[in-house]
């Protein structure tokens, strides 16, 4: 909303008051400013001048020479090619220095061979269009003297240009927030402006001047659903003249941003920015039968609005229809059938009261948010029809735009009662936390118009009535958010919450969380965020199987496009899309996490939503045992015991050969490997790219508790390398698990070091050796003790393995 | 024998002061201390003295010995020094060599953010709690006193599961305070982190998919002043002691009196400058008392508890920290990105 401070000036006098001091007070007080911008700040150095003479230039066939006053004593001579002017005319002229609209600059010059000093100036280039001046419609200068509101002002030569055609108002632009939609009005400003600074506001009440006859031998109206319609207010105006609107409304209106057209469109577009209640005017001829009837549009109805386009209306729409067709979309937008032209005679002022969501819907549908369609959406206070309408007439009065047919119609099925609420000043100091005495607190809220019955102050609790302006004010609270809105929000104390004190702190589950990320980081991993939609192709790009029940997700019904639109049932797709991106920007490497939810699809709708830990990496360094490094760290910093890692060849996403799930005793912690050739081409990444997805609730439940203290061993170990021939298909786990059931209580440490296969060992077969540490914790261990754990170590993996010592 | 011991001094002493390096002190302690050496040569002949000579002389003689060791002791620290100079000099490195790369991971920026803002409030004695994201549209609207028709319930706004519009991806965080409510025991003190959805196409300040947090406290005789003594606490440990705020009125549906709190520019301290766009101002955050008829949605009597509530976006406060000039870059997890933080 765009408010003129000469308007506000009218109502409250606050000339006094800097734009900064301005714009800070209003928005501490809830009005928040966005901008403050002054009309024609631009122009600078213009002044009004008088033609005193005309003469040919002696090297042109088309310019001028004029003398020109501008208030100097001595005439300055200046070149123009304009043909308009005359002698005597008055038109701004840009001296030397001036500048104007769009940042152009004058200065003295020549023009053919003439000294030219300064320039005679059309509106555009003061940045101003033909509905700002419709008396001076043509192009070329901007002949001041005809306009007749310019004309009686008096204008001098010299006058500064901006002042005299009242180009030079302030503009303030607030941001109102929804529940304040009686802000959409230079009134409600006014009340809020007047509430900051104390100042009583002057109102204004409508007196029509009519002209005889009776609305009711003309017009009939019909409100077919009050729910969408509560209140339908009308009069009738006869003898219309349709002119330009004078100077003073023109100006309202542009400083505004509303552009003039002619009085009765004005008068409109008037009110609507004065009131905040739109209003429609209906060439009046043109509704059949004289007949308005509000309902909603009937199948295959169709409207052409004033826009030109034609509308297909359906049946949640709300028009305004004389008895056969629809004649205007209510709130939104009249239509072309009804529209207001030169040679209107008759005109039906409409000033009504929809419901704010169907106006909304309806605009939504229509694509045509308007003034009017911005203001209804709101819900607008259904006690403003019958004043704005009024306003609207004594305005056609005041222009001479056309006579006031006696008497209105009021179609207003079900008035509201007035809003009354129990205030509490003990209450609203409790609930603010403030200490103001109940007078003032009674006080501050008659600044807005909240008033005791006998418009006292009392001393303690009482009733108060809200205004009808204010539909936003219903109970205690929003009574303390007026006291503290004028009492000053800054004002209210700084206190610590008091009170029970409460243990907080962060759960186990929340320090594990913790705790995983740092292990990460430590590995070397960079964490990062994704989104949790992804696109249903995405499934295929990680080869997942076409009857995986995996593929059952969450559908958004309305997603901003494909690649958002279904809740990701894994995060593997999530990490591999960084993984490429990172890949496509040439980044040497990437070691990546993520902590984030998947979404399982639960019965009733809603979704099981785990979080998964997803590692990810590719580049220098990164291979399959590299990689699982970093997920053994993760699981050895999470003190998760009895680890085991299985060969897994069936899940699609990863390398067959290459890929493992990850168990804690029974329990299955996560899968992880080479991410498969084909999915990484599906992404179009030509390296080997290695990816884990392990489940953090299996995580957090296998964890290890606080570890307990194991002794220092006291004695020496003895340390045993041992190397075995085997089938290839046995594994390093097989042997490693043989090594340590034969080993008795003896071992502490199996370390593998080497696999070798080549020359000394037959194909098919491989060397593997470990080192083995053995050690007793209550005596040195006799070499006769450790010769026999080997030798029994050495029984079974022949025995069970088939693996022979080197 | 006096003289020869006199001479063995002299010489001795002399030669020791001068060795070369260890060895050649060592071999002239053999040379003249050792079992065949010159001293004990000279002692050898001890036997041949009076009675009356010989206490003299071994006095003397125990007075060379000791000069001759204690110059050896002497020059044996002096060669040791000497070695560990020429040792330490040796064994000097260029430090302005890069030293070997330790690499270690990087949590993302806007959860650093985050870490920080859980801290401060975990000091302060909340908890932090975490709920669902796929919502019920009854907790992200319908208790939250935003009523059917609502402009936010739209399906240009928010993403929708139902024809029905009664499950979406939670537009806000503020559900989060019903879960609470609704299953916790009084007092609460929280805060609750976590994603939020909107229908914003992805721009360098839009995306769908952002981050907010949500803190609520609900007692006894909670104020507004207490809202804004706690922010203004949070605020100072954010961005330093002496920051400055204000509150203006503002509005959200669920909370009455509402408010938005402002910090004075960080830049300009309020002159205006490019970073608060002219106004001296940066807006930080919503918040507010939460409304009654919030409170009594959820069981819980408003003329015996009251409560406050804020709620911020993650992303704003992190790329306002790190100057960050393009949301995308949160999402776009380029490690050049994520490895300046």
């Amino acid at each position: 909303m765009i408010l003129s401070r000469k308007w506000l000036n009218e109502f409250v006098d606050l000339k006094n008051v800097s734009d900064k001091d301005f714009d800070e007070d209003m928005t501490l007080s809830g009005s928040k400013v966005e901008t403050v911008t002054r009309e024609g700040a631009e122009i600078k150095n213009v002044v009004v001048g008088k033609i005193l003479e005309m003469v040919r230039h002696e090297n042109s066939d088309h310019m001028w020479v004029c003398q020109i006053d501008v208030g100097q004593g001595k005439p300055v001579q200046i070149v123009t090619g304009a043909q308009n002017q005359q002698v005597g005319d008055l038109v701004p002229v840009a001296l030397p220095g001036a500048d104007l609209a769009g940042g152009k600059h004058i200065e003295a010059g020549e023009l053919r061979g003439v000294p030219s000093n300064g320039m005679c100036c059309s509106w555009q280039e003061l940045g101003m269009t033909e509905h700002d001046w419709p008396h001076n419609p043509e192009n070329g200068l901007f002949l001041l003297n005809h306009d007749p509101d310019l004309a009686a002002k008096g204008l001098k030569p010299g006058d500064d240009i901006t002042e005299a055609i009242g180009y030079d108002d302030t503009l303030v632009e607030f941001e109102i927030t929804p529940n304040r939609p009686d802000c959409l009005s230079v009134l409600g400003l006014v009340r809020e402006a007047s509430a900051t600074y104390d100042k009583p506001y002057a109102m204004h009440l409508p007196e029509v001047k009519s002209a005889g006859g009776d609305i009711r031998e003309h017009v009939r109206i019909d409100i077919d659903d009050p729910a969408l319609c509560p209140r339908y207010t009308a009069r009738l105006v006869r003898n219309v003249r349709i002119a330009p609107s004078p100077l003073w409304m023109r100006e309202r209106l542009r400083a505004s941003g509303v552009r003039p057209i002619n009085n009765i469109v004005d008068i409109t577009n008037y009110v609507m920015l004065e009131y905040g209640q739109p209003m429609h005017a209906f060439d009046f001829s043109c509704v059949e039968g004289g007949h308005i009837v509000v309902r909603t549009a009937r199948e295959g109805e169709t409207i052409q609005t004033l826009d030109g386009n034609e509308r297909k209306l359906t049946p949640n729409m709300l028009c305004i229809c004389d008895e056969h067709k629809p004649v205007c979309v209510a709130g939104v937008m009249g239509g072309a059938n009804s529209e207001i032209v030169g040679d209107t005679a008759m005109v039906l002022f409409e000033s009504a009261n929809f419901n704010g969501v169907s106006v909304r819907r309806t605009a939504a549908a229509l694509g045509m948010r308007t003034d009017a369609s911005s203001r209804y959406e709101k819900g607008l206070d259904v006690m403003n029809t019958l004043p704005a309408v009024e306003r609207a007439c004594e305005l056609v009065a005041q222009l001479g735009a056309g006579e006031v047919v006696d008497g209105f119609i009021d179609v207003f099925p079900n008035p509201p009662q007035p809003t009354v609420i129990r205030m509490d000043p003990d209450k609203i100091n409790a609930f603010l936390g403030t200490d103001i005495a109940p007078a003032e607190q009674y006080r501050l809220l008659a600044r807005v118009d909240i008033v005791t019955a006998d418009k006292s102050f009392p001393g303690g609790a009482a009733d108060v009535i809200v205004p009808s302006w204010r539909g936003d004010v219903q109970a205690m609270a929003d009574l303390a958010e007026e006291v503290a809105r004028f009492y000053g929000y800054n004002n209210i104390p700084c206190t610590l919450t008091k009170g029970e004190t409460t243990r907080g702190g962060f759960t186990e589950v929340q320090r594990f969380e913790r705790a995983l990320g740092v292990t990460c980081r430590a590995l070397g991993y960079d964490e990062i965020i994704t989104y949790s939609f992804i696109s249903p192709s995405y499934y295929d790009k990680i080869r997942m199987p076409a009857d995986s029940p995996m593929r059952k997700s969450l559908k958004i019904l309305n997603p901003l496009g494909e690649d958002t639109s279904i809740m990701r049932t894994t995060i593997l797709p999530s990490m591999l899309e960084i993984i490429t991106r990172n890949y496509n920007y040439r980044n040497k490497s990437a070691r990546l996490y993520e902590l984030g939810k998947i979404y399982l699809p639960r019965a009733d709708g809603l979704a099981d939503e785990p979080k998964m830990l997803a590692l990810g990496a590719y580049g220098d360094g990164i291979d399959f045992f590299s990689f699982k490094g970093a997920v053994e760290g993760v699981l050895r910093e999470a003190k998760i015991a009895d680890v085991r890692y299985e060969a897994c060849t069936d899940n699609a996403s990863y390398h067959p050969g290459r890929c493992a799930k990850v168990y804690a005793g029974g329990r299955l912690l996560g899968v992880f490997g080479q991410v498969h050739p084909l999915v990484a081409a599906n992404y179009g990444v030509e390296t080997e790219v290695y990816a884990a997805e392990l489940s953090f609730e299996a995580l957090y439940e296998t964890r290890g508790g606080k570890p307990e203290y194991q002794p220092l061993p006291k004695f020496p170990a003895a340390t045993r390398d041992i190397a075995v021939v085997c089938a290839e298909h046995i594994t390093v786990g097989a042997l490693e698990e043989c090594i340590r059931a034969a080993a008795g209580g003896l071992l502490r440490e199996v370390a593998l070091f080497d696999i070798y296969r080549g020359p000394g060992i037959l194909s098919g077969r491989k060397s593997v050796a470990f080192s083995l540490v053995l050690r007793a914790d209550d005596r040195s261990l006799t070499s006769e003790e450790a010769d026999a754990a080997m030798k029994s170590i050495v029984a079974a993996l022949e025995a069970k393995l088939d693996a022979h010592l080197r | 024998m006096k003289q020869q011991l006199e001479a063995i001094r002299a010489s001795a002493v002399a030669a020791m002061e001068n060795a070369a390096d260890a060895d050649a002190l060592e071999a002239l302690r053999v040379q003249y201390l050792g079992k065949k050496g010159e001293l004990t040569a000279v002692l050898k002949q001890m036997g041949k003295l009076s009675a009356e000579e010989r206490p003299v002389m071994g006095q003397l003689a125990n007075e060379v010995r000791a000069k001759l060791e204690a110059a050896i002791e002497a020059r044996a620290g002096e060669l040791a020094g000497k070695a560990m100079a020429a040792r330490l000099l040796a064994e000097t490195v260029d430090v302005t060599i890069p030293g070997e790369a330790h690499a270690l991971g990087k949590q993302h920026p806007m959860y650093q953010v985050l870490d920080e803002i859980k801290d401060i409030f975990i000091g302060m004695g909340f908890e932090v709690i975490e709920d669902r994201e796929v919502e019920l549209a009854d907790y992200n609207f319908t208790k939250l006193n935003v009523e059917e028709g609502h402009p936010a319930r739209e399906w240009s706004d928010t993403f929708y599961f139902t024809e029905d519009s009664s499950i979406l991806l939670r537009t806000q965080t503020s559900p989060m305070q019903i879960h609470a409510m609704e299953t916790r025991s009084l007092p609460i003190r929280m805060i609750a982190p976590g994603r939020v959805y909107r229908k914003d196409e992805v721009d360098a300040t839009h995306s769908p998919m952002f981050h907010q947090i949500e803190g609520m406290a609900i007692d006894k005789g909670i104020t507004m002043a207490d809202l804004k003594g706690t922010l203004n606490e949070v605020v100072k440990s954010l961005y330093g002691e002496d920051t400055v705020t204000r509150f203006r009125p503002h509005h959200f549906p669920f909370t009455e009196p509402s408010c938005e709190m402002d910090i004075q520019c960080y830049k300009c301290h309020g002159a205006g400058c490019p970073t608060c766009k002219g106004e001296g101002w940066i807006e930080l955050l919503g918040a507010g008392m939460i409304h009654p008829k919030v409170l009594e949605g959820c069981g819980i009597d408003s003329s015996v508890y009251s409560g406050w509530a804020f709620g911020f976006g993650l992303e704003r406060l992190a790329l306002g920290q790190y100057k960050i000039s393009d949301l995308r870059l949160i999402f776009e997890n380029d490690v050049r990105f994520l490895e300046q933080f």
